[in-house]
């Protein structure tokens, strides 16, 4: 929707003198204490989870609608907003996927104005994960790290085998054994080390956090996860430059960790503090989850901030995080906002698939099925007003679980390659009244 | 008497100490007795109304305490208990 012209100085950060001091270090999230910028993750007294600590009064009046717009067309248009201090090493074409206005879907949902966020498109693994490894990857290589690491759902999986590739790095891919061969496939195709743990996500998780205490390697999502989840940050970026440099009144995103909500988040006050949204922010951000593991919404819901863990059972495997380590920003995210959540059966989950997918074209997995099938309710329970917009974040690709699919489509019709056998099937489907709705 | 793992950022305390012994029949009565051998490591793990920190994880053997009876849960002299920071992904 956007015309974009865009230098071709991927690695010349907007203004170097002003950019120079653009990164503090990094800051425990709880009591505040700094640390200088190092692969480290907790804090040392309180363990609270460190963030990337920004200089914001060097960025005022330097990042600009205009600067921005003069970016590359990827999430690298934003490099001055996030914690990469050199060149960018990895992923040069990640982000500035598609923000479609969904009017069949409004339609079908009764509202004035959808908007999907289309990161099932996002280059080149598609799913959102790209944005947060290929920032990742990039520090490890600043750190001096020849080897990156991560536990995941299959997603991450994905994306850190693709980048470490990219990088020529070695790659270590932690994973729960019962994965979707789609994503077993689509990880080993890099050539990465791929160790698939009998167990739950949340064990493989915590064996990551062991095995990173021992080896020096670049966890992504554990040693680098400062930086790493700061790669969120430009998903909620581009919502609101695709927008119109607006904020829109409702986000409903996915959530696992329950990170990216808490950087959609953070994303729009930066932007706000910067003085590039057009009016005052109202966005209340929501959450989404399975039934099935739904440990956030039902923190929400009760309305506490103690996370209470579950053991996962759904069929959106890569949402299927019992022990969220973010649950409490998600929780607080979605408060201060004033939003809410929602969870989604395994049933509404799939129909959450299928209403995406012949309403706008996009074949989204189960996580975006369970993002749908969220936002269908919070509409419908009159949490989200009808008369004001709405942007549901898709944040991974239908290709990647057929396998939930598979028992709810009908067989096509198969014929033999004459004129008279088509008209024979012809005349059957319109007697069953097509097109025949799944 | 259970053995405990120490994640990096308490190694300070316990001299680079990956693994030590501790006394306790219950994970309360661990954390007292690190202390005791550690000054200055139970501020680290529990907060100032008694409550383990929201960002600690406690495992004994291979489960999470909170799955089991949490600061009470009783240890057998074989447990092992692993402290480990929260952690993310996915979504």
């Amino acid at each position: 929707m956007l015309s974009v012209q865009y230098n071709s100085g991927l690695n010349s950060p907007t203004d170097g003198d002003a950019l120079m001091e653009k990164l503090r270090g990094l800051k425990c999230r709880e009591c505040g204490r700094g640390y200088p910028s190092a692969p480290v993750h907790v804090c040392e007294f309180c363990f609270g989870p460190l963030e990337v600590d920004y200089h914001y009064e060097a960025l005022k009046g330097v990042v600009t609608r205009q600067s921005i717009a003069a970016g590359p067309p990827s999430m690298w248009r934003y490099k001055d907003l996030l914690p990469v201090d050199g060149d960018v090493a990895v992923g040069h074409h990640v982000g500035f996927t598609p923000l479609i206005r969904a009017r069949n879907l409004a339609d079908e949902l009764g509202c004035r104005e959808i908007w999907i966020k289309n990161d099932s498109v996002c280059h080149p693994t598609w799913s959102f994960k790209d944005r947060v490894v290929s920032v990742a990857v990039t520090k490890a290589r600043e750190f001096g790290f020849d080897t990156v690491a991560c536990a995941s759902t299959g997603n991450l999986a994905n994306s850190v085998a693709a980048h470490a590739a990219e990088a020529q790095m070695k790659s270590y891919i932690f994973i729960p054994a019962d994965l979707e061969q789609g994503k077993i496939l689509a990880t080993l195709v890099y050539n990465p080390t791929l160790v698939a743990v009998e167990g739950t996500y949340d064990e493989v998780n915590r064996l990551c956090s062991e095995i990173a205490d021992k080896y020096r390697w670049a966890f992504v999502n554990v040693n680098f996860r400062p930086y790493y989840s700061e790669g969120s940050k430009s998903y909620g970026f581009e919502i609101v430059e695709q927008l119109g440099w607006r904020a829109p009144d409702h986000i409903v995103v996915p959530c696992a960790g329950g990170s990216l909500i808490t950087k959609i988040w953070k994303a729009i006050k930066e932007f706000e503090m910067l003085g590039l949204v057009e009016g005052p922010v109202r966005t209340h951000m929501h959450a989404a989850q399975a039934e099935g593991c739904g440990p956030i919404v039902t923190m929400i819901k009760n309305d506490t901030d103690v996370l209470k863990p579950v053991r996962p059972k759904t069929i959106a495997k890569s949402l299927a995080i019992g022990n969220p380590a973010d649950g409490f920003y998600a929780y607080r995210t979605t408060k201060d906002s004033g939003g809410f959540g929602a969870h989604a059966t395994d049933e509404e989950i799939i129909e959450g698939m299928l209403l995406l997918a012949r309403t706008e074209g996009i074949f989204t997995e189960t996580a975006g099925g369970v993002t749908v099938a969220a936002t269908k309710t919070l509409i419908e329970a009159g949490v989200i007003p009808r008369d004001q917009s709405i942007v549901v974040c898709i944040t991974g690709n239908g290709l990647k679980t057929p396998d939930a699919l598979y028992d709810r489509l009908e067989t096509h019709v198969k014929i033999r390659p004459t004129l008279s056998a088509f008209d024979r099937a012809l005349t059957v489907l319109k007697s069953q009244g097509e097109p025949r709705p799944l | 008497m259970p053995l405990v793992r120490i994640p990096t950022p308490l190694r300070a305390l316990t001299k680079g100490t990956a693994e030590v012994q501790a006394k306790g029949g219950s994970v309360a009565a661990v954390v007292d007795d690190l202390e005791r051998q550690f000054p200055g490591l139970r501020e680290r793990l529990v907060d100032e109304g008694g409550e383990l920190r929201r960002f600690i994880n406690i495992y004994v053997n291979e489960e999470d305490i909170r799955f089991l009876d949490g600061k009470k849960t009783v240890l057998k002299e074989s447990d092992q208990v692993s402290i480990v920071p929260a952690i993310a992904g996915g979504a």
